[in-house]
């Protein structure tokens, strides 16, 4: 049995993921960022919402929790200042994180709450049969973009850097050591992480976009990434439909919001409480 | 010197949270119960208790949610618009069993509505407002002390059969200062919760009709909760078999002790003639109105319900031998009532005296329609 596999639940195996399916890469780097930090699996909690990635969860030997769609950052946050020691874990896809759990994000973001999020954009509503996402390229053809997707797409990774997240950073399913490695730096770091992970949907969105397979889709997902260093020497021209990768962002200057809550709030309230108490005597 | 002091409703139900041992709250701002959170945001940090604002009423109750499966004794307050948003995590609350209180403060609906205007239209809301079968214990104190009492009474129930309560409460009752005495320490029964000795896995393993032990997460073994149908483990299944066992279980759990979770309260019933069914601010009127009606040689009584749901259908049947009128007392357009009928025997008549314009009913008019169909 390899390290890593302690934090793995065969018992509820198999997953629901298509063969050759990117979710099953980013499960493999998680477990393995776990197992180099050597995390005890009942520190851990895993916490995910609705989608492909929402079943990820379930194969965590860790405590876990399946939620709604969009929302797992806000059962995070409850777990996270009930309990600001464990690490809490949150996977969630594009559909989930950008569309309906768009808020969610923002304001976790926000706050700054340690919470590790690990967002696999493979591009499209893969669990619902290949619904167009916020994260869908242009012109692309989709269960409901039937003569292409007019809108425009986000990018969660600089929208994370613009919500102030203080570390933020890109990987692909294709760069598994340096996904793993990411995932890895994203859980030592305090405060609220996102890690992208772009991820490969041959069957619902490769496949009405001629990339049937997961080696044309992993493909085509390498010629749109480069590193952050490449990346920056690239003209601004060149830049259109290049996306770097690596730490985008990280800011360790910032505290965390349950370590903030623990150390300025209940302080501050019980000074007040002692003040009031004084007063209280003072009257009698 | 008298203990009696006097507390707005909201507050009561702040302090009675406190009392209950509830120690995380996370809410969203809503008018007429947003005195709730205010007031735990100054108490809670005092005693290291966690406070939260969130973003709005679905993250809230999702905070709730999380902080109750990590052991903490959770509570949120919210008002109709709020509590619309919540269905979603009510939902989830059901499905995977986990103790947590809701307390709505109504105001008039639908929509935005009437903000500062009492209502009494979320009663169906809170039975059915989630989508799916599931079972649902709604509290509905009318009084002051009641409203102490009811908000332990839901903590209790909340751990005692792992599942969500609902605390329902006046926008006049919740906004009203009253005076009360509050019960010392001693006197507060608070449910103490049964340790679960976990073998294997099997955290819903039990009989249909069993009410649960609660268990949380980071107690050594790795638990899975899931929203959806899962087995005795919590993974994930559709299995026809497994899934009608797991709805059973949780309808069962509270159907089966309902006769500990319905409590109701009667005023002038023992020689009544006809029965007024009523809760909340319109059993307050109705109970004046009762007295008025009384001197004035009528034989009505009140039955005021402090458990909406389970609906107290076997308490009312036992009335109905006896009592062949009853007049529902409710400000909606008719929620109630139509449980009422459906429990009431052919032979007895029915009337009500609906309105949902926010003004309260006052005794006199309770008076003239019990006059009415008196006749």
């Amino acid at each position: 049995m390899n390290k890593y596999e302690k934090y793995i639940r065969y018992q509820t195996f198999p997953t629901p993921w298509c063969p050759g399916c990117g979710d099953g890469v980013v499960l493999k780097a998680i477990a393995m960022a776990f197992s180099d930090l050597d995390l005890d699996p009942n520190d851990i909690i895993v916490i995910a919402g609705i989608g492909c990635s929402g079943r990820m969860p379930t194969f965590f030997n860790t405590n876990t929790l399946h939620t709604t769609h969009g929302r797992a950052l806000t059962f995070a946050t409850g777990v996270k200042l009930a309990r600001p020691e464990k690490m809490v874990v949150v996977i969630s896809g594009d559909g989930d994180a950008m569309a309906i759990g768009g808020n969610h994000l923002i304001h976790a973001a926000r706050r700054n709450i340690g919470i590790k999020m690990i967002l696999i954009n493979n591009g499209v509503y893969g669990m619902t049969g290949g619904q167009v996402s916020p994260l869908t390229p242009q012109k692309f053809i989709t269960e409901t973009t039937p003569y292409g997707n007019i809108e425009p797409k986000f990018h969660p990774a600089e929208l994370m850097i613009a919500a102030r997240a203080t570390f933020v950073a890109r990987e692909t399913v294709n760069r598994t050591v340096q996904l793993k490695e990411v995932i890895k730096k994203s859980l030592q770091h305090n405060g609220f992480s996102v890690v992208e992970a772009i991820s490969n949907c041959h069957i619902n969105l490769g496949r009405k976009n001629k990339m049937k397979n997961p080696v044309n889709m992993t493909k085509w997902i390498a010629s749109r990434t480069v590193t952050k260093e490449q990346y920056e020497k690239l003209a601004p021209e060149d830049r259109a439909h290049k996306y770097p990768v690596g730490i985008l962002q990280e800011d360790t200057a910032r505290y965390e919001y349950s370590e903030l809550y623990h150390k300025h709030i209940i302080p501050a309230a019980k000074e007040a409480a002692k003040k009031e108490a004084a007063a209280r005597n003072n009257k009698k | 010197m008298s203990k009696r002091k006097v507390f707005q409703g909201n507050i009561i139900v702040a302090k009675a949270a406190i009392a209950a041992g509830c120690n995380f709250f996370a809410g969203y701002p809503i008018t007429p119960s947003s005195e709730i959170a205010q007031h735990l945001s100054r108490e809670f940090p005092k005693m290291g208790r966690d406070f939260i604002q969130m973003e709005d009423e679905i993250s809230a109750l999702g905070a709730c949610i999380g902080a109750s499966l990590s052991g903490k004794k959770v509570l949120t307050a919210t008002s109709g618009p709020g509590f619309s948003l919540m269905q979603e995590h009510l939902g989830l609350a059901v499905m995977t069993e986990i103790p947590l209180v809701i307390v709505n403060v109504m105001r008039g609906g639908p929509s935005t509505g009437i903000p500062t205007k009492p209502s009494q239209a979320d009663m169906m809301q809170a039975r059915w407002g989630t989508h799916g079968d599931h079972p649902i214990i709604v509290l509905y104190p009318a009084f002051a002390d009641e409203i102490f009492s009811e908000t332990v009474r839901a903590f209790n129930l909340s751990e005692k059969f792992w599942n969500p309560v609902i605390l329902l409460l006046d926008e006049v009752i919740a906004k009203a200062h009253e005076d009360i005495e509050l019960p010392a320490k001693k006197d507060i029964n608070i449910y103490k919760e049964k340790v679960n000795v976990i073998k294997d896995l099997n955290i819903y393993d039990r009989n249909i009709g069993e009410n649960p032990p609660r268990v949380d997460f980071f107690k050594g073994y790795p638990i899975h909760i899931d929203g959806l149908e899962h087995d005795s483990h919590g993974y994930p299944t559709s299995d026809p078999a497994i899934a009608d066992k797991m709805q059973h279980l949780r309808m069962q759990k509270i159907y089966h002790y309902q006769d500990e979770i319905i409590k109701f309260k009667e005023y002038y019933m023992d020689d009544a003639e006809m029965m007024i069914f009523s809760f909340g601010v319109s059993a307050r009127s109705a109970l004046s109105a009762v007295k008025i009606a009384r001197e004035e040689g009528i034989k009505v009584g009140l039955f005021q319900a402090l458990t909406i749901w389970p609906f107290p259908k076997k308490a009312l049947q036992e009335r109905f031998k006896k009592i062949k009128k009853v007049l529902t007392v409710e400000m909606n357009m008719g929620q109630m009532k139509y449980e009422v009928e459906r429990v009431s025997p052919d032979d007895v008549k029915k009337d009500t005296l609906l309105r949902a314009n926010g003004i309260p009913f006052t005794p006199q008019e309770i008076v003239n329609s019990i006059k009415e169909f008196s006749k």
